[in-house]
């Protein structure tokens, strides 16, 4: 089982049009926490990587595809997004640069890279109620199932699932990170949306990879 | 939402466009990546001092462009960080052989972005300083907390380390210096109301009519409490002794006191808060030797306050009243 560079393409389009659909929601999670533009700016970033990968339609090379959203999304979303977002599709493609190809294994290294270098630069951590809280469970809940033997659809489920629990459970934690820091204990009882974008992205993932049944 | 723009999605460009078109004795404006530069930029071997921020707290960053002050500001979209691309080119552009300072305001997205960038232009040999303002008190700065934000000290920085780079001093001088005025300054703000981001089109929070915020930032984000509305003299106080209490200021101290506006609350009221002001730190044996009240670090419409104290020596003082001459701050020797 493997995911095609078309697979990936696939998979940056329809996180794209559900940042565009749930611009709304992003936006008033962040407007509770935050000041109300992390919809705004993720779509803005999305559009412009939609943008730029139409234009790369018939190119091989995941690692260079990654790497390319990477570098769009830094220089068009801003903030603290564009920055975090940014090297995390950077890191992925570091890592699988030159691939056709991802085997479950590729995306699991993709990932761990990935979500190091959100740790790297933004020094989240679990609880601190980032996207870390989603990208962290999800990463391990794919190890875990992949090295329990679970078909690549069962991990993909399993990641975005672990994802959606962390998201979830940003909803009661004080921020410790980021704007919603400032708020102190007001910021609980509300869902983080660095980590519902995050849980979104992964979701996506496990959607558009997983459907059909290729084992 | 009522607002004096077109469409909202083309709010930045237009502003930069009208920029660009007020003051071209002052000012160039780069687009894409977006920065405004000072029109004789670079000035050879003078420090150039780079900083940036989102849109919407104007006159901060691109009305402090020109002699005496900021070399290039980068602005973000409304109240979100710029790119590190932006950071990159005025860098480059304001380079003048004597290396270049990043005043960068304590935010998650700010820090980071200029991280980015200085990491990017590693390579293309120019020194780079960044000094990070972190003077609000509203904020607890602990482990558990992003630090505090950096607010209307940041003008004021950008000030007096402008005077300072125009008399050629070196680039390890002005980035102490900034250190030194961050390390001498403390702010905190209230609110009124929140504001409307034209992208969102709604205010970012809701009070009620008799209520406040008090301990916000500038992004119209919400603050450390709520409150009901109280007279301009209490919320002095309720402003004006975290502040005194952290530094902290001692009787016989000489300050610079900044009252601002954050966008929309008229002069007005800031006379009258800054009345209040006065006295409260007469009564504390706390001399204002130079003051600043007006418009300087806003959050788009918001009615409200912050207060600033800056601790005064000669060097800083002679340093503030030295020429300045932008579209935001502007007087003769």
């Amino acid at each position: 089982m493997s995911v095609t560079y078309d697979d990936v393409l696939r998979w940056i389009r329809t996180f794209a049009a559900e940042v565009e659909s749930k611009k709304e929601y992003l936006t008033q999670l962040d407007a509770a926490i935050g000041d109300g533009d992390h919809g705004i700016n993720m779509q803005r970033g999305m559009s412009a990587v939609v943008a730029k990968v139409d234009s790369q339609a018939g190119e091989h090379d995941i690692g260079a595809l990654l790497k390319t959203v990477g570098m769009t999304l830094v220089s068009t979303v801003g903030g603290a997004g564009g920055p975090l977002y940014g090297t995390l599709f950077m890191q992925m493609g570091t890592v699988v640069s030159g691939k056709g190809e991802l085997s479950p294994d590729d995306w699991a290294a993709a990932l761990d890279a990935g979500v190091a270098g959100v740790e790297a630069r933004g020094k989240a951590e679990p609880g601190d109620k980032t996207m870390i809280d989603a990208l962290v469970p999800a990463r391990d809940a794919l190890r875990s199932t992949l090295g329990g033997g679970a078909t690549f659809a069962d991990a993909l489920r399993e990641s975005a699932a672990a994802a959606e629990r962390g998201m979830q459970g940003t909803v009661p934690l004080v921020a410790r990170k980021g704007r919603a820091s400032y708020l102190g204990e007001r910021s609980a009882g509300h869902q983080d949306p660095g980590a519902t974008s995050s849980h979104l992205l992964l979701e996506t993932a496990a959607a558009t990879w997983g459907d059909s049944e290729k084992g | 939402m009522k607002k004096l723009i077109n469409k909202p999605e083309d709010v930045v460009t237009e502003e930069l466009q009208g920029i660009a078109a007020a003051h071209p004795d002052l000012v160039k404006v780069h687009f894409n990546p977006h920065f405004i530069v000072r029109a004789d930029a670079p000035v050879e071997g003078k420090v150039g001092i780079v900083s940036g921020g989102g849109s919407g707290h104007e006159p901060m960053h691109g009305g402090f462009v020109g002699p005496g002050m900021l070399d290039a500001a980068c602005p973000g979209e409304v109240f979100t960080s710029p790119t590190p691309d932006q950071m990159l080119d005025a860098t480059k552009a304001v380079n003048g052989g004597a290396g270049v300072l990043h005043i960068v305001k304590n935010y998650t997205g700010d820090v980071m972005n200029f991280e980015m960038a200085a990491e990017l232009g590693g390579g293309e040999g120019i020194e780079v300083e960044a000094v990070v303002i972190d003077d609000d008190v509203a904020v607890q700065d602990s482990l558990y907390t992003a630090g505090r934000r950096g607010v209307g000290t940041t003008v004021l920085a950008e000030k007096i380390c402008g005077a300072a780079a125009e008399e050629k001093r070196p680039l390890s001088e002005v980035a102490e210096l900034c250190r030194k005025v961050n390390a001498n300054g403390r702010s905190m703000g209230m609110a009124l109301t929140s504001c409307i981001v034209p992208a969102a089109g709604k205010p970012t929070f809701d009070l009620g009519d008799d209520e406040m915020e008090i301990g916000i930032g500038i992004h119209g984000e919400p603050g450390r409490e709520r409150m009901k509305l109280a007279p301009a003299s209490e919320i002095v106080d309720r402003l004006t002794t975290p502040i005194l209490e952290d530094l902290p200021f001692e009787e016989g101290d000489e300050v610079l006191a900044f009252v601002n506006s954050m966008g929309g609350t008229p002069l007005l009221e800031l006379y009258v808060v800054y009345n209040d002001l006065q006295r409260l730190l007469e009564e504390r044996g706390i001399k204002i030797t130079r003051n600043l009240i007006g418009p300087y670090i806003t959050s788009l419409e918001m009615a409200g306050c912050s207060i600033t104290l800056l601790k005064l020596d000669d060097e800083l003082t002679r340093l503030w009243d030295a020429p300045v001459k932008t579209a935001g701050l502007r007087w003769a020797a």
